[in-house]
């Protein structure tokens, strides 16, 4: 099967950090690849080139199998790739619906911003994904931690992105959101998706994930397969920073 | 951030017993901005028994006010992207400068337009906006592109563009400015009792039918509104308003001797028998279109959208992928050509132009803008606060001035209302939690 994304080679550097050190990594459609790795292990940074955040210092990102120029978000978008970033990337002041349809609002036919349209959208994606959302009218630095990551997935998920990036997409939900973020990936990854997926949880990525890639030092340490792992293999590949299955 | 408090209310959804300004969904910053204006008002018309609250006196106040209204409303979009511009003052000036020599000897003189010629006002206001434009999007350019904090060029600026100015006209005074480029002004440029109570009512039936249909779109997509009571008050409160206003300014009678000297001016024979009054002046019609016009752009365009989303979250705002470098270019365009509509309105005002127009000015928009509600640290403010703040420092400064207060004491005072103002704004604010 064609790769959905192929990234090759992948560096960065910011000052004298090595942020991500040659790595590479592949994405299929329906799949989900987590990327685990202690706080600093560069996986926000390599997401963040893929999303047009950052540019990479040397490295190429394949997508259907052709070369893609990724130099913006906006290229990203142009890409069909959404990101819930781990900062949630949202405009406090406002409210949820001009942060779901930021940079891409609603028109009316004079070319003015159809406030109410996008209103009435975000009403309905929002009682897809979080039922109990009911403050649509206030800015989101008025929501609680669990309704602003809602937001910030609503936006991921409302733009039929064919490559979903979720930097630790429940760090602030409570067990009841978790299950249904959970339930929303693997409706997603039906749909025929490819997610990247950034977690602290080891449980949760091994249930979650096909494949895990653990990342230490700005460096690849392994991608494995979830069925060829234990949890303990992952543990000692995140803490030791060496492959178990590759040293045997 | 205080997510806790919110919190509680939304785990206690029991209905509570709304007060009647929730129901209105009346703004509470803006009717405290209303209050503190009357309570001004009130107070310096029992120091100045009476003087204070005349037709006269209010309709110089509304004039003097417009050109500072202007540019606030243009200040409003650059504070709350989180920039500062120092420069305004005196780019005014330079428009000023530059539209003077340019009707009063450029088209005449060089271009050979006889005096009063139709096109010569217009040639010239364009000329002045263009300029403005440009010398904003130049300031907007180093600031966004090379990343030069917004304090310093336009501290440059503020340094830089009134001495342009000089050196355009050699420090002279120059006028008599054009005849219809004067009526931009104020008292040179009004329109009478007829078409000033035309205008009122117009501007009545389009209220109620804006709030009529914002209701109606509203029930279309099935949202809560409030009760229909709550819009007939509105509507009326909005009717009282705008009526009230112009039967001020339209019962302002303009003096005999005024008349006496030009009754066709005021459509009369002879002065005899004609009791013409002033009515709306031109300029504050062009402040009510601006605001309209800049109301409109913050909230229902994207450039508007992107303004209170960049002032937000800066980073935001670029992962979405918006171009904020070119935004802080418009931006700061948009506030060079206010400048220019404002340079119009101040020179013609005073019917020539002189190198000092618009000194301090800059301190006069920034307070306008911040005492009517616009945060330095970005991404809050409103168009309608910044115009009220205008109107609050003017009243002040002429009230004080009416009563005979001493300039130092003056000064004095308008800082500290303005540090009390900011002061009880984030009081309010911490109050609610955002
Ligand atoms: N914008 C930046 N400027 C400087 N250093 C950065 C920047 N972004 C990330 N880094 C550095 O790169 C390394 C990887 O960070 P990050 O990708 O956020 O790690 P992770 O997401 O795995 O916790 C860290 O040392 C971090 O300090
Ligand atoms: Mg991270």
């Amino acid at each position: 099967m064609q790769p959905l994304v192929e990234m090759k080679n992948i560096s960065i550097a910011f000052g004298g950090v090595q942020a991500v050190d040659d790595v590479s990594i592949t994405l299929y459609p329906g799949e989900v690849v987590g990327l685990l790795g202690h706080n600093g292990a560069g996986k926000s940074t390599l997401i963040k080139i893929l999303s047009g955040a950052y540019k990479m210092d040397s490295g190429e990102i394949w997508i259907n199998g052709e070369p893609a120029r990724i130099q913006s978000p906006r290229d990203a978008r142009d890409y069909n790739i959404e990101t819930i970033y781990q900062t949630l990337a949202l405009a406090d002041n406002l409210d949820a619906a001009s942060n779901l349809f930021l940079g891409r609002e609603l028109v009316t036919s004079l070319g003015f911003v159809d406030e109410d349209r996008m209103e009435a959208e975000t009403r309905k994606i929002m009682a897809r994904l979080n039922p109990n959302f009911q403050k649509l009218n206030e800015p989101v630095s008025a929501l609680s931690g669990g309704q602003r990551q809602s937001v910030a997935i609503a936006r991921a998920v409302y733009f039929n992105a064919k490559i979903l990036i979720m930097d630790e997409p429940t760090a602030a939900l409570g067990v009841h959101e978790t299950a249904m973020v959970a339930d929303l990936i693997q409706e997603l990854k039906k749909q025929g998706l490819g997610i990247f997926l950034i977690s602290h949880d080891t449980r949760e990525m091994m249930e979650l994930c096909d494949r895990v890639a653990v990342m230490k030092n700005g460096q690849m340490i392994g991608t494995e397969r979830v069925e060829d792992v234990t949890e303990d293999d992952i543990l000692s590949m995140i803490i030791l920073g060496k492959n178990p299955k590759a040293a045997a | 951030m205080s997510t806790d408090t919110t919190d509680t209310t939304q785990t206690a959804p029991a209905p509570r017993k709304r007060s009647i300004f929730e129901t209105l969904e009346l703004d509470t910053r803006l009717l405290g901005m209303i209050g503190a204006f009357i309570l001004v008002a009130l107070i310096f018309n029992t120091l100045t028994d009476g003087r204070f609250l005349t037709p006269r006196n209010i309709f110089n106040l509304t004039i003097q006010t417009v050109s500072v209204a202007i540019m606030a409303t243009g200040m409003v979009f650059v504070i709350v992207s989180r920039h500062i511009d120092l420069s305004v003052g005196a780019v005014l000036a330079a428009c000023s400068a530059l539209m003077a020599m340019t009707q009063v000897r450029f088209l005449p003189g060089t271009v050979g337009l006889e005096i009063g010629h139709w096109a010569i006002p217009w040639i010239t206001i364009a000329v002045g906006i263009a300029l403005g434009a440009l010398i904003g999007a130049f300031n907007g350019w180093l600031i966004g592109y090379h990343g030069i904090p917004a304090f310093i060029v336009t501290l440059g600026g503020f340094l830089i563009w009134r001495n342009v100015g000089w050196y355009q006209t050699g420090g002279q005074t120059i006028g008599p400015l054009d005849q219809t480029f004067m009526m931009f002004g104020g008292i040179n440029g009004t329109l009478g009792g007829t078409i000033s109570w035309v205008i009122c009512a117009i501007a009545v039936i389009f209220t109620i039918f804006a709030i009529f249909n914002a209701r109606r779109t509203k029930l279309s997509h099935g949202f809560i509104v409030k009760p229909l009571w709550a819009e007939v008050t509105l509507a009326a409160i909005s009717t009282g308003a705008i009526v009230g206003f112009v039967a001020i300014l339209a019962s302002y009678k303009v003096p005999d001797r005024v008349v006496a000297r030009d009754p066709g001016r005021f459509g009369c024979e002879v002065a005899e028998g004609c009791a013409p009054v002033y009515g709306l002046p031109i300029s504050v019609l062009l402040l009510i279109a601006i605001a309209a016009i800049m109301t409109v752009i913050a909230r229902k365009t994207r450039f508007g959208r992107y303004i209170f989303a960049t002032g937000g979250n800066p980073d935001a705002a670029e992962l979405s992928g918006i171009n904020t470098r070119l935004l802080t270019v418009k931006i700061f365009a948009l506030m060079g050509v206010l400048c220019a509509i404002a340079a119009v309105v101040a020179s013609s005002r005073l019917a020539n132009h002189s190198n000092d127009l618009g000194t301090l000015d800059e301190l006069r928009v920034i307070a306008a803008a911040v005492i009517g509600g616009t945060a330095l640290s970005g991404g809050v403010g409103t168009i309608y606060g910044a115009i009220l703040g205008a109107l609050i420092m003017q009243s002040l400064q002429s009230g004080m001035a009416m009563v005979g207060v001493d300039a130092p004491l003056q000064n004095i005072v308008v800082g500290m209302v303005l540090v009390a103002a900011v002061f009880i704004d984030i009081q309010y604010r911490k109050r609610l939690g955002s």
